[in-house]
């Protein structure tokens, strides 16, 4: 089709005159044509400085590792991938995302570190029609902020609720909550109580912890003094580690008080060097890099020898979602318009190095396992071993309206 | 003895208006920057950017230009535009963005003045931790009050009315581009004006030593209140444009990072000729985007690397092309005085 | 009971704080340099720490000269090779060079180190809490109350007993006429820095544990530090003192009694400490 546009131009050119001209014109132009038509353009923005780096480093790992894995080529397609660093600030992704979409003509907007880049970019993809998937961002809301965007990381209800009824299963009653004072924590918490105190359990205090915050011990001493059941912890990943040294410190290790939450906590990035004081934490999540399937193991083994360090959570939201955009492709068969993709996105279900999941079809948010698990070590090295399992769960904060 | 002074008084004021003449290569920069509108069509949005963060460093630079005060927290005033902007658009209180831009501008300069009488005291070193304390507390008091801010999330559901009630602001940046051009302009014209006033005058005077010039008459505090007051209505203004053009703002404007960056820029460029912060914004946005493509992770090394470069090298060396058409300026001003007075000298 | 161990928390953040922020106070107060970069010499002494205890095995008690020593080394290079050129320079200048500084030490950590946080292996007698007639006492802040205690001691000591802390502190109060009487002001200001860095890195060995070791730690910290030089004031040792314990009681017990009130408490306290006394809460000098 383009091709037979550009040879009648090329044959205009050719009767003023000009036969290597309108040869080299025509051959140009087809072309080029071509290429636009057979790239399909990725723009992956994530935050690779500041204090987020480590989610942006896993999910950028994690997607070129799948694209070294499937090859770059999708039902005659070339997958052209654009890194951006976006250092977790909202402005900046807004600008990345609008000129990604703009002047490199993207396909698909992919990524986003923290809820509000997420959303930043929502307006874009629904003004673009342009596909934007979630790899990493846990609010709720964010889906319905756009029909573009699909999520393949997690919400935070999801995780908060689950570890909410384990608990109560467990005889876990009068709970202390300890959590981020900003909106994900508040996501965490609320969802967490909600849960909570239908089943009849007591969330004695809530504690609202600075997001910059050194120093957690005022704040364990608090929680130590209310004598609860369990400690319910929600964070950014990151400073769980810190914590749970305090946690240790302030002799909490010792006392009778679980720590339960969900699985930022013990992320896989960092529990390796939190030392024992882990041991023990109960929590409620999608992956663990110790998950025992044969898929998981390989995508464990080849993520270390590729990189040298531990995938986590954030880094299978990167790989599912790379997988996300591929699956689509193969579905529509190479199209690759917003409206095209999204639909072929929805309902798609696949396993994943975490297990089962799926994309909802009316929510376009992940349904997959939650797993509650337990700081164990195995070989010498801690890991989130899972011991129970909660089947395709969705999105709670949607279900319940 | 009255006639000489007069005399004397005419002629400061000749040579004042003078020095405010504009030079050739200022026409040149303002034909180049109204011409990028159609040169570089794919660029919009990145340039809006460059233009709101120009008037950001103007705002730095009549303060720290002119009047010699160092902060570390200008953010604040920038932030506190962003969010009054944000939030007249979301309630729909102002609806015309023009309108709203000037009332988030007028917003910044409370706070600016409020604020000035906590900063005027003290060693830079006070000021340094003063200015950086007050958008630290902005910044808390924003998470704090979530529910009219949005909180971490950052303020949601901004529509920006189109501009004049006629313009509506495209994904391509086009109208937001020239709007943010033609604001930076008349700031610009406002923030000249300003400085070559005696008023201007008496703020380098200040800056050059605040003893000699409470000496001559000038009321220091007074001065510094006042070009406090007018630099946090133009982080204002570029604040409220930068929400405006993204239709969105997040806690993130008054973080400590980019009150360091504004510093960068106002450096890049140079101090105390109003282009510093123009030419700084092209340079340094210019260079980060370049930069960030090939070590996403890495940027803010090398930007890191020429902020040490440009102290080492010397700021003073670095602005000398700038000293030498002043100087060029001072020169021929006393030949037409010699000439004047008949060649006597 | 609680007030005790409030208290006791609070006293160990504020020694912590103090041994972070020593260095500044004295380069700022003897060079009047304003070293925004200081935190970067806290996170070259937490990291060296965590490579040694960590990856080469050596005791965590032992690594902690090690990293005063590394932070000092770095501190008496960076000073003998860039900071001495700034000296006669402006706030400004000062300012800018070092947050250049800041960024390049950033990304230069997470470039080797990689951008997690990370953790320097505690011994397990550092671990947990020992209880002294009732009151719970980590044994982790117990070794930084005393460590930072004897370090308070000491540096009090070289600057009032020794001689090199008379050749200081003249220095400090006429920078020419200290030169005039011979005392050579630049070995006194370079051996001062390397002191002051490798406190710093001192300060951020024994953080780690309790502050998170990551490479944003000198932006995180700066302003604490900051904080605390400012409001002791930087004409005596005793004032950034003071101001550490200050601070230290006044964030752990007013996280703990009114959590709600956020972190801005802090900074409100700096900004009304700041305009009550310009100078610092416990300076002498009018101006400088």
């Amino acid at each position: 089709m383009v091709t037979r546009i550009s040879a009648s131009k090329a044959s205009g050119i050719f009767n003023r005159g000009g036969l290597a001209a309108a040869a080299f014109a025509a051959l140009g132009l087809s072309v080029s044509a071509a290429q636009a038509q057979e790239t399909v353009k990725i723009g992956l923005i994530v935050p690779m400085t500041g204090q987020q780096a480590s989610t942006g480093k896993q999910i950028v790992s994690a997607v070129k590792l799948y694209m070294l894995q499937k090859g770059e080529t999708v039902a005659g397609k070339k997958i052209e991938l654009i890194v951006k660093d976006d250092g977790a600030i909202p402005d900046n992704t807004k600008r990345i995302a609008q000129e990604l979409i703009v002047n490199d003509k993207v396909n698909v907007i992919a990524g986003f570190g923290i809820t509000p880049t997420a959303l930043a970019a929502a307006p874009l993809a629904t003004q673009a029609k342009v596909p934007e998937v979630v790899m990493a961002a846990g609010t709720s809301i964010i889906t319905e902020r756009s029909p573009y965007i699909v999520r393949t990381s997690f919400t935070l209800p999801q995780s908060s609720t689950i570890i909410a009824d384990w608990a109560l299963k467990n005889g876990i009653k009068k709970v202390v909550a300890l959590v981020s004072d900003y909106a994900p924590g508040h996501d965490a918490l609320n969802s967490f109580k909600a849960t909570l105190t239908a089943g009849g359990g007591q969330l004695v205090e809530e504690i609202k912890v600075p997001l910059a915050n050194p120093d957690f011990a005022p704040f364990l001493q608090r929680a130590k003094d209310a004598a609860p059941d369990a400690l319910f912890i929600f964070v950014p990943s990151g400073q769980g580690g810190t914590l749970m040294k305090q946690f240790a410190e302030r002799g909490l290790d010792k006392s009778n008080i679980k720590v339960i939450g969900p699985g930022d906590l013990t992320d896989d990035d960092l529990l390796p060097n939190m030392g024992d004081a882990a041991l023990g934490i109960v929590t409620a999540h999608l992956y663990s890099a110790n998950h025992p399937s044969a898929m998981n193991k390989a995508y464990v083994a080849a993520f270390q020898k590729a990189y040298d360090f531990r995938p986590n959570f954030m880094s299978v939201g990167g790989y599912d979602g790379m997988h996300l955009i591929y699956e689509a492709l193969k579905k529509t068969g190479g199209k690759a318009d917003g409206d095209s993709l999204i639909a072929a996105m929805k309902g798609l279900k696949w396993e994943s190095p975490r297990g089962p999941i799926s994309i909802d079809p009316e929510t376009r948010d992940i349904v997959q396992n939650i797993y509650i698990r337990k700081v164990e070590k195995v070989n010498g090295q801690l890991f989130n071993v899972e011991f129970a399992t909660f089947e395709a769960v969705k999105d709670p904060g949607k279900a319940k309206k | 003895m009255s006639e000489l002074v007069n005399e004397s008084v005419k002629e400061i004021r000749r040579d004042l208006t003078y020095l405010a003449h504009w030079r050739t290569w200022e026409y040149v920069f303002w034909i180049v920057a109204f011409a990028s509108i159609f040169v570089l069509p794919g660029h919009y949005l990145i340039l809006t950017e460059i233009a709101w963060l120009a008037l950001f460093a103007l705002s730095l630079d009549l303060l720290l230009g002119y009047a010699g005060v160092i902060s570390l927290g200008h953010a604040a005033y920038f932030g506190f535009g962003a969010y009054a902007a944000g939030l007249l658009a979301k309630h729909g209180i102002i609806a015309e963005p023009v309108l709203a831009l000037l009332a988030a501008g007028f917003a910044a300069m409370l706070l600016g003045f409020a604020t000035s009488f906590l900063v005027m005291r003290g060693s830079d070193l006070t000021r340094l931790m003063v200015t950086l304390g007050i958008s630290l507390v902005l910044r808390e008091l924003a998470n704090r009050y979530s529910n009219i801010t949005g909180g971490f999330d950052g303020l949601q559901g901004v529509i920006i009315n189109p501009l004049l009630g006629r313009f509506e602001f495209d994904i391509y940046g086009k109208v937001s581009y020239i709007y943010c051009l033609v604001v930076l302009f008349v700031m610009f014209l406002i923030a000249r004006r300003i400085v070559h006033s005696p008023f201007g005058l008496s703020l380098r005077a200040i800056r050059n030593n605040p003893l000699r010039a409470s000496a001559v008459g000038i009321p220091v505090n007074l001065r510094l209140i006042a070009i406090y007051t007018i630099a946090a209505f133009y982080a204002g203004v570029a604040g409220a444009l930068s929400t405006q053009t993204t239709a969105f703002t997040s806690l993130d404007v008054f973080s400590f990072d980019r009150s360091a960056d504004l510093l960068l820029v106002l450096i890049i460029g140079g101090t105390g000729y109003l282009y510093g912060g123009i030419i700084g914004a092209v340079l340094f946005k210019v260079l980060q985007d370049v930069i960030s493509s090939f070590t996403p992770q890495y940027w803010q090394f090398w930007i890191g690397l020429i902020l040490v470069l440009i102290v080492l090298a010397g700021r003073e060396r670095m602005s000398r092309w700038f000293d030498m058409t002043r100087r060029t300026a001072l020169v021929t001003l006393g030949l037409q005085r010699i000439l004047q007075r008949g060649g006597k000298l | 009971m609680t007030i005790l161990t409030v208290l006791f928390d609070g006293i160990a953040a504020g020694m912590l704080l103090f041994v972070l922020a020593s260095g500044l106070a004295v380069t700022l107060g003897l060079m009047n340099f304003v070293n925004l970069a200081h935190g970067a010499f806290a996170m070259a002494g937490g990291y060296i720490c965590v490579v040694v205890v960590n990856r080469w095995g050596m005791p965590f008690l032992a690594a902690l000269p090690v990293a005063f020593l590394f932070s000092a080394m770095i501190g008496a290079l960076m000073e003998r090779t860039l900071y001495c050129h700034l000296y006669g320079r402006s706030h400004l200048d000062q300012v800018l060079f070092t947050v250049g500084l800041v960024f390049m030490s950033i990304t230069g950590v997470d470039y080797v180190m990689g951008s997690s946080q990370v953790f320097i292996d505690i011994p397990k007698y550092l671990q947990g809490q020992i209880e002294v007639f009732g009151l719970g006492m980590s044994r982790y802040r117990l070794l930084i109350i005393l460590l930072c205690s004897l370090i308070t001691v000491a540096v009090q000591l070289i600057l009032t007993k020794t001689r090199f802390g008379s050749r200081l502190r003249a220095s400090v109060d006429d920078t020419r006429v200290a030169s005039g009487l011979g005392i050579n002001v630049n070995t006194v200001f370079a051996l001062t820095f390397a002191f002051g860095s490798g406190l710093a890195g001192l300060g951020g060995a024994l953080g780690a544990e309790i502050l998170g070791l990551d490479p944003t730690f000198p932006l995180k910290f700066l302003i604490y530090i900051m904080i605390v030089v400012t409001v002791g004031g930087t004409s005596s040792i005793t004032g950034p003192f003071l101001a550490s314990l200050l601070l230290g009681i006044g964030d752990v017990a007013g996280k703990y009694y009114v959590p709600k009130f956020g972190a801005f408490a802090i900074y409100a306290m700096m900004i009304v400490i700041l305009i009550w006394r310009p100078h610092g809460l416990f300076s002498r000098a009018v101006s400088k």
